[in-house]
């Protein structure tokens, strides 16, 4: 008897996750068909996607023609560390970029519109405003990637090509949890938006430089408070056969997958938090 | 007599608006004190490689890096403030209304923006420069006539990044859609004024093109003011915000008249 209720069970929680996503696509191919009745704006949102991120790397190029290594790294290991980061980031902030919008609902009350469909908040609140345009990012990161992929000579086994994988699959997933994070923070300070982007926008500009470039403290920070180091820090160092600047075990370098859940536990935990604390401004 | 009036009344509500948000403020505060931290390290590992690179010694460098985040809100170089206002009443029709009132359109929305930085300057300004300087050994003046040169410059930056966004955001007369042009102001903001990387260490010509631009009267010579690295004292520099203050606020009255003869306002 035990059994099947907790198979009812599993089931009950499978199917709800399983509607969550379906859910996510349909909102998610209506945002997709509205914006591409303007197609000079998507084209140019998209560049601009495309051309921010772009910038960033200019940054690094520049400083790349009045010096040979930074923290002991070469031009095409920071390219690898930026497109690493960034294509994960990217990945993130695609599918759940706009979780940061939680706060302006719920200041101008369009929250209590979502609590009323039968459909997961979560799934409405990530698949807002959903943006294709946000490719751009992806495919800037993507190419710088590809750029570093071939200057770094590096002999890929069948171990570092999954680890390359694992890495920016992970790494989107960290990233996500610290939107929906960012968004749960939110029902309680609906002003603070802002805080969000230390840990997004500042995560990836940390992640683009190497570690011995940072504080210890810095570091220590990002790999056991915000777990940002296992994005790409340390499964990167593996890959590019680099000693990691705080002497960690080695087998942490294979973390990610692990703490990528974690992060979804706790990710999902506080934001069930943050809806229960939810209020209605009224209207 | 009347006039200054109603535009301190306004800067005083531009002030007072922003104040409100004091959650949003602490927010911001903590922010760019983190970005402060990301860059103030990349910039130390750059000085290690090159001192003296573009002119700074390491002390400077970082000090240049908090000045940036200081002046981040205060000088709007994400873009934003009246901007994206001004702009969605352009879209949707409002900015008839506004041209029937008995102000000067310019004058009102520079007014207000005086506020609105007057706020975030100190807001947003102080507590990230005071965590820079508390951790990092930076190359701040003690001389009060610097710092209120400093803050003159300040004040020119902030005219100028305002003259720079009218202009995008009168763009909206003939480009109904906001976001490809706010990003790109944004984009461009970002990288000539010396926010990602100082222009003293872009190379070559290139550099030396940059450098003259509008946006270099945004952060680049208001921290050289600040760190008096300027060889010929202060003066050029705010002599070039200045020219810069007035060539664009020139060009936005001029803008705005051949916007306003020719152009059918939006809505019904």
């Amino acid at each position: 008897m035990a059994e099947t209720l907790s198979g009812a069970c599993a089931r009950a929680v499978l199917g709800r996750a399983v509607w969550g996503l379906r859910a996510y696509g349909f909102i998610a191919a209506m945002w997709i068909r509205s914006s591409w009745a303007y197609r000079a704006s998507f084209a140019i949102m998209l560049a601009a996607n495309f051309a921010s991120t772009a910038l960033d790397f200019a940054a690094i190029t520049l400083m790349f023609a009045q010096v040979d290594a930074l923290g002991g790294f070469t031009l095409p290991e920071v390219a690898f560390l930026y497109g690493t980061s960034c294509v994960a980031f990217g990945l993130a902030d695609l599918l759940l970029g706009t979780a940061e919008r939680v706060g302006r609902r719920v200041r101008d009350g369009t929250m209590d519109i979502l609590l009323t469909r039968p459909v997961p908040v979560l799934s409405q609140v990530a698949a807002d405003r959903f943006a294709l345009n946000r490719l751009g990012r992806i495919l800037q990161a993507g190419l710088v990637l590809g750029w570093s992929l071939t200057r770094l000579e590096l002999d890929w086994t069948a171990g570092r090509m999954a680890l390359l994988v694992s890495m920016v699959l992970c790494g989107a997933v960290i990233f996500g949890c610290v939107f929906v994070l960012g968004g749960a923070f939110q029902f309680w300070a609906q002003d603070a938006s802002e805080v969000q982007n230390a840990f997004t926008y500042g995560g990836i500009t940390l992640l683009q430089y190497p570690p011995t470039v940072f504080g210890k403290e810095l570091v220590r920070g990002v790999t056991f408070v915000v777990p940002l180091a296992f994005v790409n820090w340390l499964p990167a160092l593996r890959v590019l056969g680099r000693d990691d600047p705080l002497g960690l075990p080695g087998w942490m370098d294979f973390a990610a997958p692990a703490v990528a859940l974690l992060c979804c536990a706790g990710a999902g935990a506080l934001w069930r938090a943050g809806l229960r604390a939810y209020r209605s401004t009224g209207n | 007599m009347h006039l200054l009036r109603l535009n301190l009344a306004v800067a005083a509500s531009g002030f007072r608006r922003y104040a409100t948000y004091r959650v949003a403020t602490a927010a911001g505060v903590f922010t760019n004190t983190v970005f402060g931290f990301i860059l103030a390290y990349t910039f130390l590992a750059l000085w290690h490689e090159r001192p003296h690179l573009g002119g700074y010694d390491q002390s400077q460098a970082l000090t240049f890096v908090w000045t940036g985040q200081a002046l981040l809100a205060a000088v709007a170089l994400l873009g934003g403030g009246f901007q994206d206002e001004f702009h969605e009443r352009i879209r949707n029709g409002d900015v008839a209304i506004d041209l029937y009132r008995p102000v000067d359109l310019q004058l009102w929305w520079l007014a207000h923006d005086l506020g609105r930085a007057a706020f975030q300057l100190v807001g947003r300004g102080v507590a990230p420069m005071a965590a820079g300087a508390l951790v990092f050994d930076l190359a701040l003046p003690s001389s009060p006539a610097v710092w209120l040169l400093f803050l003159l410059s300040a004040l020119l930056a902030i005219v100028v990044s305002f003259a720079l966004r009218y202009l995008w955001a009168l763009c909206g007369f003939w480009l109904l859609d906001a976001t490809g042009l706010s990003a790109l102001s944004t984009l461009m903001s970002l990288f000539f004024s010396g926010m990602l990387l100082p222009l003293t260490v872009f190379p070559g010509g290139f550099g030396d093109a940059v450098r003259w631009l509008p946006w270099a009267a945004t952060l680049q010579v208001p921290a050289d003011v600040l760190l008096g690295a300027h060889p010929g004292g202060s003066l050029p520099g705010l002599a070039f915000q200045l020219v810069w203050a007035v060539v664009l606020l020139a060009a936005g009255r001029l803008l705005q008249f051949v916007a306003t003869r020719k152009v059918v306002v939006q809505g019904g």
